[in-house]
């Protein structure tokens, strides 16, 4: 009955009463509106109710139409057929239609809108109107959608109305001034002179906006910058008034006098005082008083001391006054009012680089703030305790920081953990910890560390002969309690591989012993294998390790047969062909089995693409060995073999060293000896053929046949002279028939005295198999001097030329 | 500078916007999307501060209304809410007690009184008195033509 009366009535009031329903009546009924639906009838109807009204034409309700429209609009609903009634409004002489018009003018009208243009003219007679209300509109109108062109039409008009008007319009004047300047930014001139005489005026309106103007007009032009410079004293007047000011309660805030202002003036004041010592000492005094007094208990009052703590930091400021500064950020982050302790955190990690011993002061308070229920000043906290790790505590950060890592919400776990594995590697006491800090991370959170953990760690690890017990006896734990973390498996894996022998032996100084068994190790792996947890690279880790096990157990070499051969059908192609090719070694090549699975050797961290992914990246990895040349992205092909062998005996996905050992010779020669135990295969190690050698540049090339028609000719650049060879580059030319694709080059810096090397790859396929020639041209600067030459390689050694090694 | 000004209520309906930059209307609509998401998620204590792109958002609940706003990096973020805190006790004054509803029958209001505190993104006036007078006379001036022509205001 009642739906009845509803629809009754609103049939009722959509037939007899008169078409200008108000505003606040039709709000009412679409409120009332049940259903997305009812709503959407509802709207449908008034839309075309307010159309017609505006085809009608002027009948004094063409106000109240476009309001409804406007509220339409702000539901979501599509408007844009009230955008010529907004330029009708707008030219009208009424002030309550000029009102709406504007209104919807900056509603429904942007710059991108044809009828944007329409209102120039309006907007313009406007600003001459006699009311300043009406100024007023047109003004505020521009100043918000004002487009580029209305920007430069109406200019002239600001600026004379920033000079000749009462504050009332000169403050927004002064404001749509600002707009112009965003919009134009060539039209920057023709307000500076403005700005200038508007700093003399009283009224605070006028002010705050000079000040935003002036600081556009410096942020934009560093010749207006220096000009402003001079204002310095006037606006340190200006603030010392406001601060030792009476109570003047038209601009008070919580006790302050005029905090919008004091923070605009403190905004400008370090943008002038930034790298200039006159303008910062002239305001040391200023940043002080304001630094001292201004009472901060409430909003108002530490938003100026933000503002404050900031332009001290950011110009030359004495170091007494910094001190104040970090001070103060350190009291705000005992503040109750999360707030303050959050933007306190955002400003102490802006200077931590630079203001490090001041912000160690606060540590104690920043890690508790880890604490925080809050995620954004959790996360905060983080960021600053990483930034504050040092050697000196790092014992007591870590701790804290594990412990945030098993409680921390996830989104920011994977950052913390490489925090942590971060600080560890730059800071870690012994190696022992290191390690045990690397597992902890990985037993708590392997599943969100990064990628490089895996081999990174393993690297640590053979680093550690002297502690290879105690790693796998740790790990071999870790392993049976839990084999859902990924990472933690595979290094489990692998170093059980690799020194089960350890494992077996039972005692170890700092474990307590415990007996462990052939059979219980071979289980534990079996248990990986067949877990439906483990990823394929995970399983391909254990079959490698069960496989190296072969060598170093005694009794269940056939257990590890079995395994082996089962594998060989297994489905996953990595895991059959490792399955097939370790059968393979139990059979045919069964003589060779202890040496191809003896012990690895020590690996070496070199390049810096090896550190432990952080994405701030502020490592630089000492350079423990000599120097070598950076190899960026090179794989030259003895490497690629030594990465093979890696990956047949190590078991770890990704080759470990995109640059490795750069083809230094006793790696080189150690794996052509294996190699030769593999059995008839040629290695020589590839020579380098020196093609140039002139004004201390020499130019050497290697070059290796891919298959039968690609060839990869790597050429090596090195600098014998006193001075660094820059901006080097080489250009190479083929015969026509050959195509060629030249890689990125290592860099374009040479060091002096031979200390480094630049080198480029290029690809060549010769189809036709024509007799490969290429024409290299160099072009370097030396000392200053611009070089080039050119260089004819005709033949290419074919000795050079190798058939390129495939494993097994 | 701010980029935009949005009020809307718990259940994520729009009160009122104001935007300082141009920007398609599809675009405004996904921002207003993304920031009713963000800002009602929010636990109650947490801290009034949240980053979205490059831009620093603050918001405020008051009763059933949020007051969101974004602000570029070098703004200050305590004096934003200060700045929402004004327009607050500006409606209240001219409202008398302003309550959600004042501002859905009122919204055209609403937005003068916001025209009196910001323009292109900035504070244009500090004094709280200031405004006040401005829009009462603003006022006047539309009832007395009104009356003039003796028709209703809205």
């Amino acid at each position: 009955m009642t739906d009845f009366l509803n629809i009754a009535l609103l049939f009722i009031q959509y037939t007899v009463m008169t078409p200008s329903v108000r505003l606040q009546e039709m709000i009412r009924v679409i409120r009332s509106a049940r259903t997305q639906g009812e709503e959407r009838g509802i709207i449908q109807r008034e839309c075309a109710d307010i159309r017609s009204q505006f085809r009608q034409g002027d009948n004094g309700e063409r106000s109240h139409s476009l309001a409804k429209l406007l509220y339409v609009h702000m539901l979501g609903y599509p408007a844009h057929f009230g955008q010529m009634e907004c330029v009708r409004l707008i030219a009208s002489p009424r002030y309550s239609e000029k009102r709406i018009g504007y209104l919807g003018a900056m509603m429904l009208l942007d710059e991108k809108q044809d009828a944007s243009l329409l209102i120039t003219n309006s907007i313009k007679n406007d600003l001459s109107h006699s009311s300043q209300y009406v100024q007023s509109l047109a003004l505020c109108t521009l100043a918000c959608m004002g487009s580029a062109e209305m920007c430069r039409d109406l200019a002239p008009e600001i600026e004379r109305l920033l000079r000749a008007s009462h504050s009332y319009i000169k403050k927004k004047a002064t404001l749509c001034a600002v707009h112009i300047i965003r919009k134009v930014p060539e039209l920057a001139e023709l307000f500076t002179p403005s700005a200038r005489t508007l700093l003399s005026e009283k009224n605070h309106g006028v002010l705050h906006g000079a000040v935003v103007l002036i600081t556009e007009l410096c942020e934009r032009n560093p010749d207006t910058l220096v000009q402003f410079r001079k204002a310095v004293p006037e606006l340190v007047q200006i603030m010392k008034g406001l601060v030792t000011s009476s109570y003047s309660p038209e601009h008070n805030v919580a006790g302050i006098s005029d905090p919008f202002l004091q923070v605009r003036i403190l905004r400008l004041l370090r943008i002038l005082g930034h790298n200039n010592d006159t303008a910062s000492d002239a305001m040391n005094d200023l940043l002080a008083q304001v630094a001292t007094n201004t009472d901060s208990s409430k909003t108002a009052g530490s938003a100026v001391l933000y503002e404050t703590v900031l332009t001290i930091m950011d110009i030359n400021s004495e170091s007494g006054l910094r001190v104040l500064a970090v001070n103060i950020l350190g009291r705000f982050l005992l503040n109750n009012d999360r707030n303050i302790r959050y933007i306190s955190m955002t400003s102490l990690q802006k200077i931590v680089q630079t203001d490090h011993n001041a912000v160690q002061r606060h540590r104690g308070t920043i890690v508790d703030c880890l604490k925080d229920q809050d995620t954004s000043v959790k996360r905060r906290a983080l960021e600053l305790s990483l930034a504050l790790v040092s050697a000196v505590n790092i014992r007591s950060m870590m701790k804290e920081l594990l412990i945030f890592l098993s409680v921390c919400p996830p989104e920011l776990r994977s950052q913390t953990a490489s925090g942590i594995f971060n600080a560890a590697e730059r800071y870690s006491p012994s190696k022992r910890w290191h390690i045990d800090t690397i597992l902890h991370v990985l037993t708590t959170a392997g599943g969100d560390v990064r990628d490089e953990t895996v081999p990174n760690l393993i690297q640590l690890i053979t680093t550690a002969s002297e502690l290879h017990c105690y790693t796998v006896h740790k790990l071999y734990r870790a392993l049976i309690k839990d084999i859902a973390q990924q990472s933690l498996v595979q290094v489990a894996c692998w170093c059980i591989g690799e020194y089960g022998d350890l494992l077996l032996k039972g005692e170890c100084e700092e474990i307590e012993p415990v007996q462990v068994t052939e059979d219980d190790i071979l289980d534990a792996l079996e248990t990986v294998l067949q877990s439906h947890m483990s990823s394929p690279a995970t399983r391909g880790f254990a079959l490698t390790a069960t496989m190296k096990l072969s060598t170093r157990i005694t009794d269940n070499v056939d257990r590890i047969r079995s395994i082996v051969s089962i594998y060989g059908s297994c489905i996953d192609l990595e895991l059959q062909q490792r399955a097939v090719e370790y059968n393979a070694l139990f059979k045919k090549y069964d003589h060779m089995r202890a040496a191809v699975l003896e012990r690895m050797p020590v690996m070496d961290k070199n390049s810096p693409g090896h550190t432990n992914g952080d994405t701030s990246g502020e490592i630089k990895e000492p350079d423990t060995s000599k120097p070598k040349p950076v190899e960026a992205g090179l794989l030259s092909e003895p490497a690629s073999q030594v990465c093979d062998l890696l990956d047949l005996l190590g078991g770890t996905d990704t080759p470990l060293q995109p640059s490795p050992a750069p083809t230094s010779t006793p790696t080189t020669t150690s794996s052509a000896d294996l190699l030769d135990l593999l059995g008839g295969l040629e290695i020589k190690p590839v020579p380098t053929v020196s093609v140039y050698e002139k004004n201390g540049l020499s130019l050497k090339i290697q070059c290796d046949k891919q298959t039968e028609t690609e060839v990869t000719v790597t050429l090596i650049a090195s600098n014998s002279t006193q001075n660094d060879i820059t901006n080097f580059t080489l250009q190479a030319a083929v015969p026509k028939s050959v195509q060629l694709q030249m890689k990125a080059p290592s860099g374009n810096v040479i060091p002096a005295h031979g200390l480094g090397q630049v080198t480029q790859t290029v690809l060549l396929n010769n189809p036709n198999k024509v007799s490969l020639k290429m024409r290299i041209r160099v072009a370097y600067s030396n000392q200053g001097a611009m070089h080039q030459d050119t260089v004819q390689i005709d033949s290419f050694p074919s000795a050079a030329c190798q058939p390129s090694f495939s494993p097994l | 500078m701010m980029h935009f000004l949005l009020l809307f209520s718990r259940q994520g309906k729009l009160r009122l916007q104001k935007w300082f930059l141009p920007l398609p209307e599809r675009e405004r609509k996904k921002i207003v999307k993304d920031m009713t998401t963000m800002v009602l998620a929010r636990k109650p204590r947490t801290c009034n501060f949240l980053h979205w792109k490059d831009l620093k958002i603050v918001y405020k609940r008051y009763a059933s209304l949020y007051f969101c706003c974004a602000l570029e990096n070098q703004d200050n973020e305590l004096m934003a809410l200060e700045t929402l805190h004004r327009y607050v006790e500006l409606l209240d004054k001219y409202f008398g007690n302003v309550c959600e509803l004042d501002i859905i029958f009122n919204f055209e209001k609403a937005y003068f009184i916001l025209d009196e505190l910001l323009m292109g993104g900035e504070i244009q006036e500090t004094s709280k008195l200031s405004i006040v007078k401005s829009i009462e006379a603003s006022d006047m001036l539309q009832e007395t033509m009104e009356e003039y022509m003796s028709k209703p205001a809205f």
